[in-house]
């Protein structure tokens, strides 16, 4: 099947171009052996079905960081370039399309954002350049469609271009080329303009921040909320729990296999908190409880990266990040990680060193409680819940920033500073929003529901033969003498390796002291990862620094529980 | 007379010419692409408090820029504030 190339800098609509050639039937892959994900799908024009893939945005095909050296390889395996360029930056677009003139490939350019050029008082004579250039150039504006047709129609006309030019005189060629067909017409800021500028600026722009979080959690908590209570709970326990019951009665209400598939019946009953079957808590807890609030982080996440507020966030905590060994960027990995441990760690993917991927993984799964846990701590606090969450919440938020700058110190390796484009601010293009949301969370499904099921056979097995009822026994004492916990708490921190949730909801009923419960809380949320953001993260750290980040988190966990049990 | 700055001295709101860039083969290729290059005039947008990314404004295109990549870019102020 023919490759269809679709190149060109961040930010210039590529990916709204690539919506528009493709159907509902785009994955997500990844580049093998990088940390680079691409978007591909298939595009018919009249009998012949291509490949079309979404190659990572680059400014060029010099290979100075990994996303570049990607493009490099993903071009020499391509049969035909699309170049997306920005209309209303055509100067910069024009260096990567140059390189690319010289690599002799069949070669095509899209100039899009076409109508945002002219709002901006910006004219280009798109035939002209294609003279010029010997390649047809389409004026595009993947936003409205416009473009997009003839973009299909002239696709068989691309070819290797003849146009040559010495590269020491690129820049100059380049003007040239603008002088030629590029015309500009002064024109005022506009009220989004004077937005995006003072949005960076500390004075507006933390207040700003703030403000954004604040209603973008808030809208988060909403949607998940409102699915789980109206969607996933209702639509499991009438449709799902008939079912397992009979299959239940069927495995004859006890045994090994019914065990494993459906745990054990609380009282007759099958409840998804505690039953740990396969079939019961490994699927309602990735689909019922978790998937929910994801699905309400990626929206949210979708939402600020298309407007283009995201860079503007990342610039403004970037200052504090770098203290910390990691880059602005990292500020999504930890919203994420407030919604599921798990995508927050896949996300430290868009970090550049392993350094940064390796810290911000590990501060991820030691300070960053997901929603389910969160939920329960609020549960858990009752009515001391002011006091017991500002307490619990500022502690991890200290620990964070203290691990984070002892991180920093002994971790070696290096960290890149932030360069990065920030586009102007944009209305987001709902069938684009879709369409992303819906290949994330299909991603998330893929990826993380697996993880959880096979979290919920090893601790069935672990339980069953046994081993879980041992190391209890045997920690017990420590936790009972570092943290303050009754020895019942154990149970509760043992379960806590499946689901953190889960195990909190087993503190409840030990009536602790308020300290006590400040003290489960933390300590739950930083001791060890629950299994499915423990198996993430083995993928993505692998096994040695897996080791380390566990030795970190043990180690914090017990002198951080321990200093709350002296000062509390 | 001419002032001779880096970028991180500049105020905000403030527009130079590039006339000196302190960097290796790597900053210097991420800098060009993006049209920062001696020569070129760029304005620049704010600078963050401890340290932060300084974002300049060039040709119709904003950067942000890491602090220690922004001190090694020298500017000539054409129109102080």
């Amino acid at each position: 099947m023919k490759k269809i190339l679709l190149m060109g800098n961040p930010n210039t609509g590529k990916s709204t171009v690539f919506n528009r050639l493709t159907g509902t039937n785009v994955i997500i892959s990844n580049y093998p052996g990088t940390t680079v994900d691409f978007t591909q799908g298939k595009m018919r024009i009249g009998e012949e079905e291509m490949m079309v893939i979404d190659v990572p945005g680059t400014y060029s095909l010099d290979p100075s960081d990994e996303a570049q050296k990607v493009a490099m390889k993903m071009f020499k395996e391509g049969d035909l370039v699309i170049n997306v360029v920005d209309a209303t930056g055509l100067e910069k677009s024009l260096n990567l399309t140059m390189q690319l003139i010289k690599e002799r490939k069949p070669l095509m350019v899209a100039i899009n954002f076409w109508d945002e050029a002219k709002h901006k008082g910006i004219s280009i004579d798109a035939q002209k350049l294609e003279k010029i250039l010997g390649i047809p150039c389409v004026p595009t504006c993947a936003v409205t469609g416009e473009g997009i047709k003839e973009l299909t129609e002239r696709l068989k006309e691309a070819k290797p271009p003849q146009f040559d030019y010495e590269n020491k005189e690129k820049w100059h060629v380049i003007g040239d080329i603008i002088n030629h067909t590029q015309d500009l017409r002064h024109r005022h800021h506009t009220l989004g303009e004077r937005l995006g500028d003072i949005s960076v600026i500390p004075a507006f722009g933390i207040p700003l921040a703030l403000v954004v979080l604040f209603i973008a959690f808030k809208i988060v908590r909403f949607i998940g909320e409102g699915l789980i209570g109206y969607v996933f709970e209702p639509g499991f326990e009438k449709l799902w729990t008939p079912l397992m019951l009979r299959l239940s009665a069927l495995l004859g209400s006890g045994g090994f296999i019914h065990n494993i598939l459906i745990g054990n019946l609380i009282e007759g009953e099958i409840d998804y908190g505690q039953s740990f079957g396969l079939l019961t808590t490994g699927i309602f807890v990735p689909i019922g409880a978790v998937l929910p609030y994801v699905f309400g982080f990626y929206i949210m996440l979708s939402v600020l990266e298309d407007c283009g507020y995201l860079p503007r966030l990342a610039v403004l905590v970037d200052g504090l990040m770098h203290h910390l060994g990691i880059h602005g960027f990292a500020i999504i990995p930890m919203m994420l990680g407030l919604g599921c441990n798990v995508p927050g760690i896949l996300s430290t993917r868009i970090l550049e060193t392993k350094r940064e991927r390796f810290i911000a993984a590990t501060l991820l799964s030691i300070a960053v409680p997901c929603a389910a846990l969160q939920a329960m701590i609020v549960g858990l606090m009752g009515k001391d819940v002011v006091v017991g969450l500002t307490v619990a919440y500022g502690t991890l938020l200290v620990v964070w920033v203290i691990l984070g700058l002892l991180m920093a110190h002994l971790v070696r390796g290096e960290s890149l500073e932030i360069f990065v484009e920030i586009p102007p601010y944009r209305r987001p293009y709902i069938r684009d929003l879709l369409k992303k949301i819906w290949i994330r969370i299909r991603w998330f499904i893929k990826e993380a529901i697996p993880f959880v099921l096979l979290g919920v056979f090893i601790v069935n097995i672990l339980y069953i033969l046994g081993i879980i009822q041992f190391v209890g026994k045997y920690t017990a004492p420590v936790i009972s003498g570092t943290f303050g916990l009754p020895k019942e708490a154990v149970g509760a921190l043992l379960v806590g390796f499946l689901r953190k949730d889960v195990a909190v909801g087993m503190l409840a009923p030990l009536a602790l002291t308020l300290k006590q419960r400040i003290i489960a809380s933390v300590v739950l949320t930083m001791y060890f990862p629950c299994v499915a953001t423990f198996a993430t993260l083995i993928r993505e750290l692998g096994p040695i620094d897996m080791l380390k980040a566990t030795a970190i988190m043990l180690a914090s966990v017990l002198i951080v529980g321990r200093i709350l049990n002296l000062i509390l | 007379m001419v002032n001779r700055i880096s970028l991180v001295n500049m105020v905000a709101g403030q527009t130079g010419r590039i006339v000196q860039i302190d960097g290796g083969y790597g900053m210097m290729c991420k800098l060009d692409a993006l049209g920062i290059r001696v020569g070129k005039q760029v304005h620049k947008v704010s600078g963050q408090p401890m340290g932060g990314p300084v974002i300049i404004s060039q040709g119709g295109t904003q950067v942000a820029l890491g602090f220690g990549m922004a001190r090694r870019i020298w500017v000539e102020i054409e129109r102080p504030e």
